[in-house]
């Protein structure tokens, strides 16, 4: 059985809990390198991560983006919405059309 | 474009030939793939995006509600009401197959019977805002689910279009022509040899009537 994990600053991922999602307050670029990781290795399928957390942590995040597990999904922070989730999606389609045509 | 560098014979020509059939067969095959991996892409990303918007306007809104939470309740407080998750979430992980690319299928699993079952603290000692956050994350969760699913699918099938794209441009532009050069070569190459040998067989017979017969 999988498991779903929520990586980001405390007052931004906090909620998550409630929920029953395991949740890390981190946002240390070596130590979220190091989580994500071990998250990978062991019975995560899903990593939410806050956008600015994942933008300290890019090639880690690009790194897993070719296997099959696990689904690493970007997430606003509490401090509002930096865009970079919705440009995963445009680089998405860019990668697979060869221009952004849903611009 | 370069011609292949074999020998001119009659074998290397049949082994060529069928070489082309299945250059152009694959050709044609990796062609098909790749424009219904493209179709179930846009399918795909078109669902990526309107539930990433949605999912976004969700996690925004909780975080208001949250902010609010934490400036009227201590911080202490609140990571205690937190600290403690009543609910559990599994997931059961399956695969489906599109055009090849094994895409991940997510299905949720509550420890509880009672999803809605989310509140992991008294309503005595906290905000109603705290409460407000996890309705709305509460709400907006199976969509981040979801969202994973497809996220995951479309990052698979980009990388599966752009490598069969690849491979549909070689064979396109690279391969068949090669192979289509190199058969002309020695087609030209054996019928050349035949003339020349014709030719010369001519010039021997002429040779030996004008021996034997003194014929001019």
């Amino acid at each position: 059985m999988y498991k779903a994990a929520v990586i980001g600053d405390t007052a931004s991922v906090s909620g998550f809990a409630a929920l029953g999602l395991t949740v890390f307050r981190e946002t240390e670029p070596d130590k979220v390198k190091g989580l994500i990781a071990k998250l990978a290795a062991s019975d995560f399928a899903v990593i939410y991560i806050t956008e600015p957390a994942a933008a300290l942590v890019s090639d880690t995040i690009n790194k897993y983006r070719s296997s099959q597990l696990p689904a690493i999904v970007l997430i606003p922070a509490i401090e509002g919405n930096t865009g970079d989730g919705m440009r995963g999606v445009h680089e998405a389609v860019e990668k697979a059309v060869g221009s952004d045509i849903l611009k | 474009m370069a011609r292949l560098n074999v020998n001119p014979t009659r074998m290397e020509l049949t082994k060529l030939k069928k070489k082309l059939v299945s250059a152009r067969r694959g050709h044609k095959l990796l062609k098909d793939k790749r424009d219904e991996l493209m179709r179930q892409f846009m399918i795909m990303i078109r669902e990526n995006r309107q539930l990433r918007s949605e999912v976004e306007a969700g996690i925004s809104e909780a975080n208001r509600y949250m902010a609010v939470a934490g400036s009227v309740m201590q911080r202490e407080v609140l990571e205690t009401a937190l600290m403690l998750p009543k609910q559990e979430v599994e997931l059961d992980v399956s695969e489906k197959n599109v055009m090849s690319v094994e895409i991940p299928v997510f299905n949720t699993k509550y420890r509880t019977s009672d999803s809605s079952d989310i509140y992991s603290y008294g309503m005595a000692f906290t905000s109603i805002d705290l409460d407000g956050a996890v309705n709305a994350l509460s709400d907006v969760f199976p969509k981040m689910i979801r969202l994973a699913e497809v996220e995951k699918a479309c990052q698979l099938m980009a990388d599966e279009i752009e490598k069969t794209r690849r491979r549909v441009n070689a064979l396109e532009h690279i391969m068949i022509p090669d192979y289509e050069e190199t058969i002309k070569f020695i087609t030209m190459k054996l019928s050349e040899n035949e003339r020349s040998t014709t030719t010369s067989l001519m010039k021997v017979k002429d040779m030996v009537l004008k021996e034997s017969h003194n014929y001019h």
